[in-house]
């Protein structure tokens, strides 16, 4: 009846052979949706290209570096940052789609990994991350912005894709929690002032104290600062614990959060079985 | 078609579901109380019930996708708590929303469900050329899901789960939300997948469905099945074939219930608001005519005469006390695909 399961049993392989091949198969999938929306790509990629040249060009004749400094030195990792921490929103919208339509049902009521479904998700954005740090990094050096070569740039490519790995964990558990995908889309909200409140446009430093304070010890300053210093341009530092341990707490911070996220994320998707 | 090696698993009771005392609580709700179930290989079973009756509770522990709290649940012979892997390679499950990619096209959808269910990619590949065909999606097989109307997405959703060729496919309200003719599509392809030897558990609140497709019924309300027969023989337990009057004037109906008791099995019942008589009969024929001679020989101004077969709506208010109330029930997508998220919680509150 069928040739195609006339085949003898499926060849024997280890648990992590299928483990990463059904894990491979959801990142195929990923990047066919890339392929087949064209249109998503750019509106993804779109957003972080103009944020760069609207707060380059808009912003900045009018912005202040504390101690001196040219302040696209200072932007330009902020706005990798920004588009890294945005990320979760992008990881949260997928999850809830696929919750509510039922896909993640259907794999689960399959003889795959059921780990596949989330780490395939994972791997995704993170290739999706290289992407958008890749073209927004060209628009940069199209503007004018002189980053060092070498491994301190290496470096801070992977500190950006370290903070995006440990935002995976807050978006799949987001995903799994919010109701449909318009309430993910609600998640901007929260999304925005969060990252605003840091050094990603400006420096602590020149904000009220309270709200230096707070932006100071916003995991998403430390990239910030730390990749500044990576790309060799370390302006606009202040003085704080916080500030001046950066590159610690760049590689720290998205440990943390993947600590607390990552069991919170994996037990919202076991209690799918209750 | 079934499994990789061809056979149902187990002991070969004939059985290709079995649960015996499953419970589930949701808080201190229980979805599931005690609730049996037989399903006969090869065969259609229907389980019928109202909302939040448990129909998908039970076909989410069957399915493997919910952990049951106590009780005994094989499927192909496979206990699916202790096995639900194995379980897994030897079912397909089409639930209440189309659960495929609506990005990716037919054709992708199924090489990559294929691809996850291990066939390899030539193999999936031409697994999903023989679907797309059965299913009969060839033309649309290269568009996007998106595009497709709902009775195709529900095609290209079973096609999925007869990837492996399942020895037990679960269709939890298969047709819900669908138009008139796309759910004649669906019972089409349900139809030839039975033809092929695969065991169905369906769960409609479509009396209509159930009596089509199944050979066999479990009604289930409470978390509890409260009866198990084949359609006629739920049928039969209302009673069988009624025969019933309206007339012109209600004074009449006095009249009718003395003509009706004459051909009767037992006690004519009359509604007085709708000008009704009706009673049971057993050589439904003969009954009719006599009633409506004698009727006409006394002069009785008559509406309406007719026999009717009890429904399995009848059989429902009769088991339950209750109508099978579809209109209540999913009324919005929204409150719907909810529901596929937290099981029958939110269908429990709606009933």
């Amino acid at each position: 009846m069928s040739a195609a399961l006339d085949q003898t049993a499926p060849p024997e392989r280890s648990r992590l052979y299928w483990s990463l091949a059904d894990c491979w198969n959801i990142v195929r999938r990923g990047l066919t949706h890339y392929q087949r929306q064209p249109v998503n790509i750019a509106w993804q990629l779109g957003f972080p290209i103009l944020s760069v040249l609207l707060y380059g060009y808009v912003f900045g004749s009018a912005m202040k570096v504390p101690g001196g400094g040219d302040y696209q030195d200072f932007l330009m990792p902020g706005m990798f940052v920004m588009t890294m921490a945005f990320g979760f929103i992008n990881t949260a919208t997928l999850v809830v789609y696929d919750s509510t339509k039922g896909v993640i049902d259907r794999f689960r009521s399959m003889p795959m990994a059921s780990s596949a479904v989330v780490a395939g998700r994972g791997v995704t954005d993170l290739i999706a991350a290289c992407a958008e740090l890749a073209i927004m990094m060209l628009t940069a050096v199209a503007m004018g912005w002189r980053p060092d070569g070498g491994a301190g740039f290496l470096a801070a490519f992977g500190l950006l894709l370290w903070l995006r790995f440990a935002l995976i964990w807050i978006g799949v558990w987001l995903g799994l929690l919010v109701p449909n995908p318009e309430a993910a889309g609600g998640l901007f909200a929260i999304a925005f002032p969060l990252t605003m409140i840091s050094s990603i446009y400006v420096a602590p430093q020149l904000m009220p104290d309270w709200l230096g304070f707070v932006a100071a010890w916003n995991p998403i300053s430390s990239t910030a600062a730390a990749t500044r210093e990576l790309f060799g341009t370390p302006v606009g530092s202040g003085d704080s614990w916080v500030e001046q341990h950066a590159l610690l707490m760049a590689g720290l911070w998205p440990l943390i959060l993947t600590a607390v996220f990552l069991p919170l994320a994996v037990r919202r998707f076991q209690k799918l079985s209750r | 078609m079934r499994g990789f090696d061809g056979t149902l698993d187990g002991d070969g009771d004939g059985y290709a579901v079995r649960a015996e005392g499953l419970v589930k609580r949701y808080g201190d709700k229980r979805a599931l109380d005690g609730f049996d179930l037989a399903v006969r290989e090869g065969t259609v079973h229907g389980l019928l019930g109202p909302n939040g009756a448990g129909k998908t509770t039970a076909v989410r522990i069957l399915s493997t996708l919910v952990r049951l709290d106590e009780g005994h649940a094989t499927v192909a012979g496979l206990d699916v708590a202790r096995r639900p892997r194995d379980v897994r390679a030897r079912i397909g499950l089409t639930g209440q929303y189309a659960a495929v990619d609506e990005v990716l096209t037919g054709r992708q959808n199924l090489e990559m469900f294929g691809r996850l269910f291990h066939l390899g990619g030539k193999w999936a590949k031409l697994r999903a050329g023989e679907l797309l065909e059965r299913f009969d999606l060839v033309d649309a097989a290269d568009k996007g899901v998106g595009d497709y109307s709902g009775g195709m997405r529900r095609r290209l959703d079973l096609a999925a789960s007869m990837i492996l060729a399942p020895a037990v496919l679960f269709l939890d309200e298969p047709t819900t939300g669908l138009d008139p003719r796309s759910r004649g599509e669906v019972w089409e392809s349900v139809r030839a997948l039975v033809a092929d030897g695969t065991t169905v558990l369906l769960t409609t609140q479509y009396l209509e469905e159930a009596d089509r497709l199944a050979s066999r019924v479990t009604v289930i309300d409470q978390g509890r099945a409260i009866a198990d027969d084949t359609p006629d023989g739920l049928k039969n337990t209302v009673g069988g074939d009624r025969i019933e009057v309206v007339v012109a004037e209600r004074s009449d109906i006095a009249q009718v219930v003395k003509v009706v008791a004459r051909v009767a099995e037992g006690e004519p019942e009359a509604d007085e608001a709708e000008s009704r008589v009706h009673a049971p009969v057993t050589d439904r024929v003969a009954a009719l005519t006599e009633v409506a001679r004698t009727l006409r020989d006394e002069g009785v101004a008559v509406e309406d005469i007719g026999l009717r077969r009890p429904s399995l709506d009848d059989v429902f208010l009769r088991l339950t006390g209750h109508r099978t109330d579809v209109t209540e029930t999913k009324k919005t997508t929204k409150k719907a695909t909810k529901k596929t998220k937290k099981t029958e919680k939110t269908e429990e509150a709606a009933a």
